[in-house]
């Protein structure tokens, strides 16, 4: 169970869209799929979903080549920035012809999910705002069903309420009947508890592609007086510092080393945000 | 709403929030926890993330599997909780307090009356509410 892929590479003009990637996302797993703009993420989720077609490499699902094999996309649903229902339809007939491409479309729970975040179905979808436009893809997302489930930012436009409500019916859903569930987002800090793998993409390349606890693990955090701080830290593996008076916080890699730690600093653990930031912009020095 | 902070994992986080609530009496002994769905969706956390937290209890003998049914409290789960938080009652609070006392250039004098003057104005409360 999984989807493979395999040495795709992808050019766009002069551009390397992706460089030879190579990932697996497992069956029942949530994933969270991460990097800057124009690192290649859509262009990532677009070829899984065969919306545009790789180089060289190879795609499979749950061991089938995903190419031009509509029984192995009819297991992928893709939420993208893109709306690919004909403009003048109203909700209720998008329903209805999502039910007809995705056989385990639940026709009444997307009825009843549009109800719950205040979506009226008899609505044409191009007379909906951005948020309504989100909510309105969120629902069918949420109600096809599939095995797999790629949601390219989800949560574009809606406010703090219905992205709270789209992030526990996600986990109801995935709680009970798990599917694999690909989330690409900037809100890194909104979705880091969710996520149970997380990959991050630069550039084309995969950069990491680990459990998010191993991740978060690999380094900690040190914080309190500037001067103890930096005694701690000499000769040791810094990832970055910044600093607010004499406060000093510092993030290293590896395990704290408890019996060299002063006995006033606080110890943290790295947040996935910030592991990411901070991941970031190592690279931008080492490319310098 | 569970807010979690940014200082330990968050399956551990979980763990001592549900050993707290053993402790309060929240969970008496042989009643049932909250599923892991549940969990997961009130703390928007991974389900796994949830097990792991609730499988550190079961592994502690603070939880039971019911077959089919699901998570319950072990009987004599508070009373090992309590012990527990006692012996590390030394290290969890009184060595910071001490710590952040001297910050504050307070001597044994002013904590001794500090301690009872707490003792005068909770003290009842507290002894009663356990």
């Amino acid at each position: 169970m999984g989807i493979t892929l395999q040495h795709l590479n992808k050019r766009f003009g002069d551009t390397l869209a992706l460089d030879d990637v190579s990932l697996t996302f497992e069956g029942a797993k949530i994933y969270g799929l991460l990097g800057n703009n124009g690192a290649g993420k859509t262009t990532l989720l677009n070829l899984i979903t065969n919306r545009i077609f790789a180089d060289s490499g190879e795609i499979l699902v749950d061991g089938e080549p995903a190419a031009d094999n509509d029984n192995a996309l009819g297991k992928i649903f893709m939420l993208g920035e893109k709306n690919l229902y004909p403009d003048g339809m109203k909700i209720s007939a998008a329903f209805k012809a999502a039910a007809i491409l995705y056989p385990h479309f639940d026709n009444e729970q997307a009825l009843d999910l549009a109800r719950r975040f205040g979506l009226d179905p008899r609505k044409k979808i191009n007379s909906l705002s951005t948020g309504y436009a989100s909510i309105f893809k969120l629902v069918i997302a949420l109600s096809v069903h599939t095995p797999y489930l790629i949601l390219d930012e989800p949560v574009l436009g809606l406010d703090a309420q219905h992205r709270d409500l789209f992030y526990q019916l996600l986990l109801e859903q995935y709680a009970e009947q798990p599917q694999t569930i690909i989330i690409s987002t900037h809100l890194i800090a909104e979705v880091a508890n969710l996520i149970e793998h997380t990959v991050i993409i630069r550039e084309g390349r995969i950069l990491r592609d680990q459990m998010s606890e191993e991740l978060l693990s690999e380094g900690y955090t040190v914080s309190g007086a500037a001067n103890l701080v930096d005694q701690y830290l000499s000769g040791r593996q810094v990832i970055s510092c910044s600093s607010l008076g004499g406060l000093k916080t510092a993030c290293l890699a590896g395990q704290p080393d408890q019996a060299a730690l002063p006995d006033n600093l606080e110890l943290g653990q790295l947040n996935l945000q910030d592991y990411f930031i901070q991941l970031m912009n190592k690279e931008d020095r080492d490319h310098e | 709403m569970i807010h979690f902070d940014d200082d330990r994992p968050i399956f551990i986080q979980i763990a001592e929030m549900l050993q707290d609530a053993i402790l309060s009496g929240v969970y008496p002994e042989e009643s049932q926890i909250p599923s892991i769905t549940e969990f997961a969706v009130s703390c928007k956390i991974n389900p796994a993330t949830a097990l792991k937290g609730i499988n550190l209890l079961v592994d502690e003998g603070l939880l039971y599997k019911k077959r089919g049914l699901g998570m319950f409290v072990s009987p004599g789960a508070r009373e090992q909780l309590r012990a527990r938080r006692q012996e590390s009652f030394y290290l969890d609070y009184i060595i910071p307090l001490l710590k952040e006392a001297a910050r504050l250039g307070l001597g044994p004098k002013e904590l001794q009356t500090m301690l009872e003057r707490g003792y005068a104005d909770h003290g009842n409360n507290t002894a009663t509410s356990k």
